[in-house]
């Protein structure tokens, strides 16, 4: 079992979502973040002063997923989240790592049978 | 000639066009509440430099136009009460406008609309219905001399500034996302955008509601100013009159919107309220109390379908409403003049007092006069204006939001909102 983190643009959320259930991929926990890395900040100016600010808006979606699972969602990330075909600075990353144990708060159940 | 300088008078138009002067507070809370945060600062702006721009061009230009003198030329203490009266009034037109036009039009653009509005548009039509207020000899509408009525301006403030939104609007296309085929289309754009509306959530319900609880406020002095005079006995009748319209379309828009959605809606009827002060607008002077309250319920029960329609059907994006209720309900309120206009508060009858077709025929000449006046030269300002420095913010500085494109600032500095479209 798997746990997919992915850092997402904010506008992109709705079309990763779509590449997901296409992908029958539909469970999922969304937050917002603030995040940086090669994106350069913006700037912004209050009463004639200017700052720079540089912790950016995203979009951070957690996916808990099987195995056989995972290219599947990674692919359907990427498809919505990457900025027309070559991408852009910005776009945003993916982590995967290992997921102990799942389980299901209503029935109990563990493992796949919870994920799934 | 100032006459008889009658101080009550002078002191009653003012302190009526310090409340009207408030609405543009009002408007400024609706529309901020009724649209997305990362666009507070712009549309706050923009509110605030329509008033700013449109007054002084109103004061330079506008003002003589519409009334045929000059406040510069005359400086009596009852032009300044009048000229003040009447600038605020054209600042209310002129701020319509920016809600249909939210969330997605160039900031200068904007202020030079406003320019033109208050100079020119708003003047002339107005010129047509109110002339004669300004008490030079000779000065006096056509719409005027027909028997036209509209007592506070539903048609000369609020249809122009409902058709003018209205053109503006239709100019823009809607905003990115508004009607998607699918939801992975967030790359359509543009008017052959028909797919089903999604709805964009205005971010601040309180705002709003109080945007309208000042307008509403405001508005008593909007009608019951209008007499022009302390003195008029019918003052006191107008604010009841007024008042009683907006709560009838508040209830008539709660209903229709519990029936139609099975919920009460607050948006709606926020919206429906408007719609009954705009309405009873046009025959404050004329009706009574009980056709106060009739005018009001259909009132708010047409702005529900009308927004529906705009919304849905012709698939026109007006993020606030604004044509809904001060275009469409402003021609309503106009045109139910001709039918309950009653002779013993303005001197002539409505069709259902037994006056005939003939004041409705009238009441209808004007609004459709006013409709192609102001949808008109709105549409060839707005386009004129696309042409040459463009109307519309660029796909990306939408996205993002006006705020930070526009204006280099945040509304909500230290709040993370969460925007995902």
């Amino acid at each position: 079992m798997k746990l997919i983190i992915a850092m997402i643009q904010p506008e992109k959320l709705p079309s990763v979502k779509a590449a997901l259930f296409e992908a029958q991929v539909s469970k999922m926990t969304v937050t917002t973040a603030l995040g940086c890395g090669q994106q350069m900040g913006y700037d912004e100016t209050f009463h004639g002063s200017k700052t720079e600010i540089n912790l950016l808006k995203k979009i951070r979606i957690e996916i808990a997923v099987n195995d056989h699972f995972v290219q599947k969602t990674v692919d359907a990330i990427i498809k919505g989240a990457r900025s027309g075909k070559d991408g852009k600075i910005g776009d945003g990353k993916i982590f995967i790592s290992n997921l102990e144990e799942c389980i299901r708060i209503r029935s109990g159940e563990i493992g796949k049978e919870a994920i799934g | 000639m100032d006459l008889d300088l009658n101080h009550l008078d002078i002191v009653w138009v003012l302190l009526t066009g310090f409340l009207v002067f408030f609405m543009q507070a009002g408007f400024a809370m609706l529309e901020t509440g009724f649209t997305r945060a990362k666009n507070a600062v712009n549309i706050l702006t923009k509110n605030l430099m329509d008033f700013s721009i449109g007054s002084i061009c109103f004061f330079l230009v506008g003002f003589a136009i519409m009334f045929g003198t000059s406040p510069v030329g005359r400086q009596t203490d009852w032009m300044f009460s009048f000229f003040f009266f009447q600038m605020v009034f054209a600042a209310t037109a002129a701020t319509i406008v920016s809600g249909a036009m939210a969330e997605r039009t160039k900031f200068v653009t904007y202020l030079i609309y406003s320019a033109v509005v208050s100079l020119f548009i708003y003047p002339v039509s107005g010129h047509w219905i109110w002339a004669s207020a300004g008490r030079v000899e000779g000065a006096e509408g056509w719409l005027q001399a027909l028997g036209f009525i509209d007592s506070a301006g539903s048609t000369v403030v609020h249809s122009v500034g409902g058709w003018l939104g209205l053109a503006g609007t239709l100019v823009l296309g809607p905003r990115l996302g508004k009607y998607s085929a699918t939801v992975t289309n967030t790359n359509v754009t543009g008017p052959q955008a028909l797919g089903k509306a999604r709805p964009i959530l205005g971010h601040n319900m309180p705002l709003a509601t109080l945007g309208v609880f000042i307008l509403w406020f405001c508005w008593f002095g909007f009608n019951s100013g209008s007499t022009l005079s302390g003195n008029n006995s019918g003052i006191a009748r107008i604010a009841v009159v007024t008042c009683l319209a907006a709560a009838a379309a508040a209830n008539g828009a709660l209903f229709i919107s519990w029936m139609k959605f099975g919920k009460p809606d607050l948006s709606m009827t926020l919206n429906g309220t408007l719609a009954g002060l705009v309405s009873i607008t046009a025959g404050c002077l004329h009706v009574s109390p009980a056709s106060a309250i009739v005018i009001g319920f259909l009132a708010g029960t047409l702005c529900v379908f009308s927004v529906l329609l705009f919304e849905h059907i012709l698939k026109i994006d007006d993020p606030v409403g604004a044509v809904s209720v001060h275009g469409v309900c402003g021609a309503f309120g106009t045109l139910c003049v001709g039918l309950f206009a009653e002779k013993a508060y303005g001197g002539v009858n409505g069709l259902f007092f037994g006056g005939g077709m003939h004041l409705l025929l009238t009441q209808l000449i004007g609004v459709g006069a006013v409709f192609l006046w102001a949808f008109g030269t709105g549409w060839v300002l707005f386009k004129f204006l696309d042409l040459v420095i463009g109307i519309r913010v660029p796909r990306n500085e939408e996205i993002r939001g006006l705020d930070i494109n526009e204006h280099g600032m945040e509304a909500y500095a230290g709040f993370q909102i969460f925007t995902t479209e």
